[in-house]
């Protein structure tokens, strides 16, 4: 029996997972494995040196490549990356975006070995460069040269590869940021906008055509734990969504004004606390965005269980698939017209966030558009604000999270009992050197000769203005490698640092007891010291995701310490020279990516070296239970991880640190 | 101080940054030590060297504009210290100093010193102690940039620190008459439009601000104010408003006023230190503004902590404590 008289079964969404890791070798293997389950599509992790066009022998790669996805240095990664998968029946989601251009050329040079029809492929590149502005971290070029990328993969994927989605408009890691549902709406769009107005003024496009490039476009969204109101936000997104389509870009045809969107769920609310849990959040999460027929999402990848404890293993995956598979075939959900048309409250609360995403959208505007507002801060600095809101709830647990700040005894998980290791996928660290001497075999066996003309020839190129993807693909296949890839366009268009959003950050209007508290030590302290506490923020390795030492730089603030904030991506020899120059009392550093091992030792090595060993320093990230002893061993004061959300008590360990380290007895 | 004053003087930036922790530091105690490393620093300072203000609203880009600045002059040689100013919550006492984040910088590069400050309850645009710090700058680096909070209302101090002074402005602020009245016109002698690659907006601040030739005081000097078009972006206009920079350094040598500047910054500072710690109360004891400024003028204005110490004895001293007629 169906639930709709003539309404027959609708097609389940795409499910994804997304993977890889380690090397292209064991990710293939991986990809085959995931294929042959009943996965429909591939979605390709890249590990953080690909994301920021460097080689695995770069000093900055030290310690990240394999970590978080596939290392793809050269063409032959690209080609064992797909050994005995056949390109052409793929539908490949690739997560790239400073070098998507890069990465859809060895893309397109495999496939082309592989005797493909080009015109033929399916598949998205992330491409978009502008949220990594905002969150995330991974942009190379200053803004002007990355909507030119962007907008130059659009044109060449419209004339080449018409099914291609070109770019993948993420609202998801803006959520991630801290992102209210109307800012996600508003700036993602916004987003859209400045991005569909690039590639039509660049005049590569046919006014005749450009309706199929609106078509094309294709969104990423995150779904939170407020799965009423985000089922609302993609109601909203499909409706402004078309209403932009049709109003200022004139596209007649409805399909083509469709708000196709892929998603992935939170991440953020998953809790390294009764980690179990995590799969009710992720299917209440997943509810919000396959209810509603009419705003569903066209592909779906969840997270697993244990993302917050990290590297989920091939089980963990498998168990987050089947979460999807029975969504969509044991339930009756695709039998239905959309459940929720003329429901009164939904309608009143899409109203809601419309409106509050137009008002914000024609701020955005009035400041000269997205650039602008990249650029001055303004938006970031918005998003950095939410987030902290966000955390001043949780702490002061108006914002429940069940088995954090509420509920939080529990039996213990059996799934775990194993240790937390035993629950988690590793990276062998011996990968970096297989890697780079793949890498130097690769170098060895190529014609240099052929690599130096086509370097010359892209630089030549870009210059004079043609598509930087065409000329990506002679490079491929000349042997040239991601790194020399990004070190030519690096010369061309200059490297960018983004605003942080952080200096610009009111300070809360009202303290907590606690809060005032830890102020209170931090005065007192500071006059024992001579002078205020100086502590110094910053991210090592090429991992950008800031949002928690961003939110750690705003709570140091408000508890009256004088915050040097660094940013990302800095080198263990610049954390200990600014450590220095600034005469901090401590230093803060954080990591995500699993690069610590490597990292944490070397950045106490140039301390040391710079005479400054004696500053103490804390660590705060996803760093596995195993490996923190052996942070203590390598001189970090304190371990933060997931599980410590109480940035108050954070604060006044910091406190007890510094006195310490300055023989005082407080 | 672990390591000796030699080091400082070489540029050895341990050493340096070691100093600037001690003139951080406050209380009684450090006075005495401070008034030394002070008095030994400013009779070490550069002859050749340029203090450069760097001030202007929030957003107008001043950390880039700085990181293209600092690449400048190393390119032409010279070595270059900054001083980065942000404000500090009058609440908390805390301070986020982000700007550190914005400015590229070789770990390596020897010839490179940036120190962030917090305001503090201070106001004006500057740390409190961002003089004492200067100090040290002079001593060891050609160039000293030092970058304000960039509230605008009232940051007028860094006129009294610093030898040339820019003020960054940007295309499309419409602004010029907020500027103009509050009296940051006066200032500079240099207006950067930033972020000049908005060609037309560009332009139309560029004559806006030209209104603003007839508010600048540098005309009273002889110095025409100049007003320079760069793009910290994109990465052009640092080399012209270098050379603005570099020329206005040499039109106060050439005419004889830079040590008369200097002489009367010196003096500006005792001044304020003196304020700081004896207000009116002590303005009356030494017999009114004019007496005060006599005195120091006539005191060893190489070392103002010497000098004002001078005057705190004097206001100790005397027997009219009772006199005062704020009452």
């Amino acid at each position: 029996m169906t639930g709709s008289v003539n309404h027959p079964k609708d097609q389940p969404w795409l499910m994804r997972t997304y993977s890889g890791y380690a090397s292209a070798k064991e990710s293939n293997l991986l990809y085959r494995t995931n294929l042959a389950k009943g996965q429909t599509g591939l979605s390709i992790a890249f590990d953080l040196p690909t994301q920021m066009a460097y080689d695995s022998d770069d000093i900055l790669s030290r310690g990240e490549v394999g970590k978080l996805g596939v290392p793809v240095r050269t063409i032959e990664d690209m080609e064992t990356l797909f050994d005995q998968i056949p390109i052409e029946k793929m539908n490949t989601s690739m997560t790239i975006n400073a070098p998507a251009a890069w990465l859809l050329a060895l893309y397109i040079a495999t496939a082309r070995k592989q005797g493909a029809d080009i015109s033929s492929l399916r598949g998205t590149s992330q491409n978009d460069i502008l949220k990594e502005y905002l969150s995330r971290g991974t942009y190379i070029f200053p803004p002007k040269a990355s909507i030119r990328l962007i907008s130059e993969l659009i044109i060449y994927t419209v004339n080449q590869i018409p099914q291609w989605n070109p770019i993948n408009i993420c609202s998801y890691h803006l959520q991630e940021a801290g992102a209210t549902p109307i800012q996600e709406l508003a700036f993602t769009l916004a987003n859209a906008i400045c991005i569909l107005d690039t590639v039509k003024e660049s005049g590569h496009v046919g006014k005749e055509q450009f309706p199929d490039v609106v078509g094309r476009i294709s969104f990423f969204l995150n779904a939170g734990i407020r799965f009423v109101e985000e089922l609302c936000k993609v109601r909203v997104f499909t409706m402004m969504w078309d209403r932009i389509c049709k109003e200022r870009y004139g596209v007649e045809d409805p399909k083509l004004r469709r708000f196709r969107y892929g998603v992935q769920v939170n991440s953020l609310g998953l809790t390294a606390q009764q980690p179990e849990n995590n799969i009710a959040r992720i299917i209440y999460e997943f509810l919000g965005v396959v209810l509603s027929k009419s705003a569903r999402a066209r592909s779906v990848q969840l997270p697993a269980w244990n993302e917050a404890l990290g590297l989920p293993r091939k089980w963990d995956q498998q168990w987050s698939l089947r979460l999807q598979q029975i969504m969509a075939f044991e339930t009756d959900l695709l039998e239905y017209e959309d459940i929720f048309k003329g429901s009164e409250v939904i309608a009143k609360k899409e109203k809601e966030l419309e409106e509050g995403a137009e008002a914000e959208m024609d701020k955005i505007q009035e400041m000269g558009g997205v650039i602008p507002a990249l650029e001055s801060g303004y938006m970031k600095q918005q998003l950095v604000e939410s987030s902290t809101e966000r955390v001043r709830q949780i702490e002061s647990g108006e914002r429940v999270s069940v088995g954090v700040n509420k509920f939080v005894e529990g039996e213990p998980s059996p799934l775990t009992s194993g240790g937390v290791e035993g629950a988690i996928q590793t990276v062998d660290d011996s990968v970096e050197t297989e890697q780079i001497e793949i890498l130097e075999s690769f170098r060895h066996r190529r014609d240099n000769d052929k690599v130096a003309f086509a370097l010359d020839h892209l630089k030549e190129s870009v210059n004079t203005g043609k598509n930087i993807v065409e000329i990506s693909i002679e490079c491929a296949n000349a042997g040239v490698t991601t790194g020399e890839w990004g070190c030519a366009m690096r010369e061309l268009f200059g490297e960018y640092r983004a605003p942080t959003g952080v200096g610009m950050i009111a300070g809360s209007k009202s303290q907590t007891a606690e809060a005032q508290k830890v102020n209170e030590r931090v005065k007192r302290l500071s006059k024992m010291l001579g002078r205020n506490l100086k502590i110094l923020l910053g991210k090592p390795g090429l991992d950008g995701h800031s949002n928690g030492a961003e939110q750690i730089a705003v709570k140091a603030r408000d508890v009256g310490m004088e915050v040097v904030y660094e940013g990302i991506r800095l080198t263990p020899r610049q954390i200990a020279e600014s450590a220095m120059q600034e005469g901090v009392h401590v230093v803060g550093l954080s990591i995500l990516s699993g690069s610590h091992t490597n990292l944490i030792p070397e950045v106490m090595r140039k301390m040391e070296e710079r005479g400054i060993g004696n500053i103490p320093v804390i660590l705060g990230g996803i760093i596995p239970q195993n490996d923190i002893p052996g942070m203590y061993s390598a001189g970090i004061k304190k371990v933060y991880t997931p599980r410590d959300f109480d940035l108050n008590k954070i604060m006044m360990e910091v406190t007890d640190v510094v006195a310490e380290a300055n023989n005082i007895k407080m | 101080m672990s390591s000796g004053f030699g080091d400082v003087l070489r540029g050895e930036k341990r050493a340096i940054a070691g100093t600037l922790n001690l003139l951080e530091e406050g209380g009684s105690s450090c006075f005495q030590r401070n008034k030394e490393l002070i008095d030994k620093l400013s009779r070490n300072a550069r002859s050749g060297r340029h203090v450069v203000g760097i001030t202007g609203p929030p957003g107008v880009g001043k950390s880039t504009l700085v990181s293209r600045l600092v690449r400048e002059y190393r390119s032409r040689g010279k070595t270059v210290g900054v001083i980065a100013v942000d404000a500090s919550s009058k609440r908390s006492g805390g301070a986020l100093l982000g700007d550190r984040a914005r400015i590229a910088h070789d770990p390596d590069d020897e010839g490179l010193f940036i120190r962030s400050m917090a305001t503090g309850s201070h106001m004006g645009g500057l740390a409190w102690r961002t003089r004492h710090c200067l100090t040290v700058f002079e001593a060891v680096y050609d160039i000293i940039i030092i970058e304000t909070v960039g509230v605008g209302q009232s940051e007028t101090e860094i006129d009294q620190v610093a030898d040339t002074v820019a003020f960054i402005a940007q295309p499309g602020s419409g602004d010029v008459l907020q500027f103009i009245k509050a009296g940051i016109m006066e200032i500079p002698h240099v207006i950067v439009v930033n972020k000049s690659d908005q060609k037309a907006l560009a332009a139309r601040a560029k004559s806006d601000l030209m209104v603003a030739k007839a508010y600048s005081q540098s005309v009273l000097e002889g110095w025409e104010l100049k007003i320079v078009m760069t793009s910290a972006l994109e990465g052009w206009g640092q080399k012209e408003l270098v050379d603005i920079l570099e020329g206005h350094l040499e039109f106060l040598t050439e005419r004889s006023m830079l040590e008369k500047l200097r002489r009367q910054n010196r003096i500006e500072w005792v001044s304020a230190l003196f304020k700081k710690r004896f207000g009116d109360f002590g303005l009356e004891v030494l017999g009114g503004e004019e007496n005060v400024r006599s005195l120091i003028e006539r005191s060893d204005i190489l070392n103002p902590l010497e000098s004002v110490d001078m005057l705190a004895e004097k206001v100790l001293r005397s027997k009219d404590l009772n006199h005062g007629q704020f009452w």
